[in-house]
């Protein structure tokens, strides 16, 4: 086996080119379980953690934020819970500490498991990959990235270099359902995020599709809803019957599966709970924040 | 490969690492350093926590070549010489050491909590060792000596 550790971008990206067969590691929170148990065996290891840029967040143009592959969960927490409440409070649902240290949002997008906490908040703010390689770079919207379980459109010569997100115009949420607090991989989940400005609502189905799935009719329900009522201006609560429905559209959205972890007739069900309560948690919290004002 | 890395504040070069191989295989059988366990290696006991460049990490996710020049701390190295530290104190005193396969992890992850937390709540010490599995005590003296630990140090 080889082991590649390029020292920068440039360096990172020939070695790519070259060795399309490496695998990457960054965290090692998802390779490393594969090279233990010797499921794989690959003929080279690209280690990332040198490119000092990969590690690194900052703000774009206006309210657009690019963070690096290889900001860690901790980081997120620790750094952009106000900036992207979403993303941090899904981090905070990721493993364990030991686990957060490690692992990055960049290699849950490798992975690209239905399951993986960090995609949700990523499909409810449109969030884009960036994609590199000594042919140039592409920016791809997330939920285009996303294949298939564990397929995405990284071909063997790419290495994923950042995304992009914007920063919260205002409150979102993160919801997860696992047999205990911490350390489980999502039986469901669910992200949502308020875009007032644009008078949007953001939705993402975890771990009960083959993909992280949006839950397009319900967004366009419930926005339906907001716009008709006045709802964005005079703040007033969301009516049961609309939360109600908002929730049965995302549960119909779902496209689960029977597995170990849970039945897809149970997934379905509790991914429709999790959408009506986190629209309420989020709503209230947009009430509360004029009443602040 | 060749390997260099400083563990406990010493130098070490380590010949004829295998590429695939984790950091907790360097430090068990090439660096006669066995207090990190394997149990899992796949990241969900924490027996084989470790620190690395000053981050609480499972050294069994850790490949070895990603060690290549970073200082790495086990649990042979929280306490100085022959002395325990109060965190390894508190644990023997406590009761929360049974079969003892688990304590290296919880000691270095309980060294973690207390240096960023000096004063952890209930819940503050059950998400800080969420990570950590132990098949023998039940939790309640792990906390128990969790909190004997912070009273000392505190
Ligand atoms: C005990 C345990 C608990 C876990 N709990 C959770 C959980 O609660 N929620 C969750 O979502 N996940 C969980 N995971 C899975 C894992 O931690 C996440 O998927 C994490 O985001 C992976 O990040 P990493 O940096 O460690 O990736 P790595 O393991 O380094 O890489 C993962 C994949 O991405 C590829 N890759 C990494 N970086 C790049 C890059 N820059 N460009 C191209 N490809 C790249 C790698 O080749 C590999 O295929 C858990 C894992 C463990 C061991
Ligand atoms: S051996 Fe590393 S976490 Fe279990
Ligand atoms: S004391 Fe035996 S596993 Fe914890």
């Amino acid at each position: 086996m080889e082991f590649l550790q390029p020292l920068d971008r440039k360096e990172a990206l020939e070695a790519k080119a070259a060795h399309p067969e490496a695998v990457p590691i960054f965290g090692g929170t998802d390779v490393m379980v594969e090279l233990n148990f010797a499921r794989t065996r690959p003929r080279a290891m690209l280690d990332l953690t040198r490119i000092p840029e990969i590690r690194e967040w900052g703000e774009e143009d206006g309210r657009l934020l690019r963070v690096g592959a290889g900001v860690t969960y901790a980081q997120i927490i620790a750094e952009l819970g106000n900036k992207l409440p979403g993303l941090a409070m899904a981090s905070r649902t990721v493993g364990s500490p030991q686990i957060r240290n490690r692992g990055t949002v960049g290699g849950n997008l490798g992975t690209a498991s239905p399951a993986g906490d960090g995609l949700p908040p990523l499909y409810a703010s449109d969030a884009e990959v960036e994609i590199d390689s000594t042919e140039g770079v592409r920016r791809v919207p997330v939920s285009e990235f996303i294949l298939g379980p564990k397929r995405s459109v990284l071909k063997e010569n790419e290495l994923i270099s950042a995304f992009y997100l914007p920063e919260a115009e205002g409150p979102q949420q993160y919801s997860k359902i696992g047999p205990r607090n911490a350390m489980v991989i999502a039986v469901c989940s669910f992200g949502l995020a308020l875009h007032p400005e644009r008078e949007k609502v953001g939705t993402c189905i975890g771990s009960a599709g083959p993909t992280p799935i949006r839950a397009g009719d319900a967004e366009d329900f419930i926005e339906g809803v907001l716009e008709e009522g006045g709802l964005w201006e005079s703040r007033v609560a969301i009516d049961e019957a609309a939360l109600r429905r908002f929730g049965e559209m995302v549960a119909a959205a779902a496209r689960p599966i029977d597995d170990v972890r849970g039945t897809g007739e149970y997934r379905r069900h509790s991914v429709g709970v999790l959408a009506k309560r986190t629209l309420m948690w989020a709503w209230d919290e947009y009430r509360e924040a004029t009443d602040a004002a | 490969m060749r390997l260099r890395l400083e563990v406990n504040g010493e130098r070490r070069e380590v010949d004829g690492v295998w590429e695939g191989e984790s950091l907790l295989y360097v430090l068990r059988e090439r660096l006669g350093l066995p207090g990190s366990k394997n149990a899992c290696e796949q990241g969900e006991c924490g027996s084989c926590s470790v620190y690395m460049d000053g981050i609480l990490v499972c050294s069994c996710l850790v490949l070895a070549g990603q060690a290549e020049g970073r200082e790495v701390v086990t649990v042979e190295g929280i306490a100085g010489g022959d002395e325990l530290h109060p965190v390894q104190e508190a644990f023997v005193e406590a009761g929360a050491v049974q079969c003892g396969f688990c304590t290296p992890g919880f000691v270095v992850a309980t060294h973690d909590l207390l240096r960023r937390e000096p004063e952890p709540t209930d819940a503050e010490i059950r998400e800080a060792l969420a990570g950590n599995l132990c098949r023998c005590t039940g939790y309640e003296k792990i906390l128990d000596a969790v909190r004997l630990a912070a009273q000392r140090t505190g």
